[in-house]
């Protein structure tokens, strides 16, 4: 029944390569980047991804994008401190005005991340279109990456696991955060969170490519005052805040 | 001398090992699915580990998918009829031939064990 017929598979590439060949006249970008690559083909440093969050859209008392997430990745969805969270919903609150605002918070996908830097083994990496991963082949677990993180993003997996998403290989002795769904964004899906938003339809969460002066996300980054958290730090996020 | 001790050590490896084949000491194996796959078989049983480690570098790195050695397509094919899976039972696929060799997997801590496709029950 799942059984994979090579030369439709050889067909969709090369059809999808001459697509993307007619794509490159002058003048005219046809090629939608949330399309997923043609297989053998690298990720492109011509691509960033990015999310920008609308905190006024986001729902106080909303979880679904965390629960999107949980199932999307195999996560328990506990939260205790030894629990893997890879996204948190955050309610804020300014005590002068009393202002609300509640937004989820997740793997920040840096351009200059400081996981990456402390990252004895190189396991901690940026992919060459700005999602930073973890190569849990070269983790040793030594948690430095964590410790670097200013959002609190990763997670240790400290008990051993069983019955993983394939998709999704986690296991006991690595640190993990948010993929930004790699796994869906190959395929040309977005972020499960970002679907799950959708589908619940408060459309807080914009996910795109931030390198494509037309993509949404770079429209709407473009017309409306967004904050990177912690700009201070200078660490460039791909994710960005509206309304905080 | 040397020489010559090392000569016949070598025969008696030799007919060790083919004598091992004849009686059947091979590992029974529950395959789901046998014979030619990716590769041919001796291929495969020779080289699947740097297959598998030097595409799994390309995948995870620099996000190259659908390559031809996937683990994942070695667990859709080879896991057992009844179980579904390639370890958990000495004649599972991979820890089959893993124990017989005495090669410890650790794949199988991160990565799913399991046909995605559940086997259709009464098979």
């Amino acid at each position: 029944m799942s059984e994979i017929d090579p030369s439709r598979r050889k067909f969709l590439g090369s059809s999808s390569a001459i697509v993307a060949g007619l794509a490159l006249a002058p003048g005219l970008l046809l090629i939608d980047t949330a399309h997923g690559r043609p297989a053998g083909e690298a990720s492109s440093g011509k691509v960033r991804w990015g999310i920008l969050i609308d905190t006024n859209q986001c729902k106080p008392g909303c979880n679904d994008c965390v629960t999107a997430c949980n199932q999307e990745n195999g996560l328990s969805g506990g939260t205790q401190s030894t629990d893997s969270q890879w996204i948190r919903k955050v309610e804020l609150k300014d005590m002068r005005s009393g202002r609300t605002a509640s937004l989820p918070m997740m793997c920040q996908h840096c351009e200059k991340p400081p996981c990456v830097d402390v990252c004895p083994t190189t396991a901690s990496f940026k992919r060459a279109d700005g999602i930073v991963l973890v190569d849990k082949h070269r983790c040793i677990g030594c948690r430095y990456c964590m410790m670097a993180c200013p959002y609190k993003a990763r997670s240790f997996v400290h008990e051993a696991l069983t019955d993983q998403r394939t998709e999704v290989p986690r296991g006991k002795g690595t640190v993990e955060s948010c993929t930004l769904c790699v796994h869906r964004i190959d395929q040309g899906l977005g972020p499960a969170c970002a679907a799950a938003c959708d589908k619940a339809g408060h459309h807080a969460i914009v996910f795109g490519d931030l390198n494509d002066p037309d993509s949404e996300i770079s429209k709407r980054i473009r017309s409306a005052a967004t904050t990177q958290v912690r700009s201070d730090l200078a660490l460039n996020p791909g994710v960005q805040y509206q309304g905080i | 001398m040397i020489a010559r001790l090392l000569t016949i050590f070598l025969l008696c490896v030799a007919a060790g090992t083919a004598l091992a084949a004849d009686t059947g000491l091979k590992p029974k194996l529950d395959i789901g699915k046998g014979g030619q796959c990716v590769d041919d078989p001796k291929f495969m049983r020779d080289n699947h580990m740097r297959l598998l480690r030097h595409q799994r570098d390309e995948t995870l790195r620099q996000g190259v998918r659908g390559g031809k050695y996937k683990l994942a397509d070695c667990v859709e094919c080879h896991a057992s009829a009844k179980t579904g899976r390639v370890v958990g039972t000495d004649d599972s696929f991979c820890q089959g031939c893993h124990r017989y060799a005495a090669v410890r997997i650790d794949c199988f801590e991160c990565h799913a064990s399991k046909r995605k496709a559940l086997p259709e029950s009464g098979k």
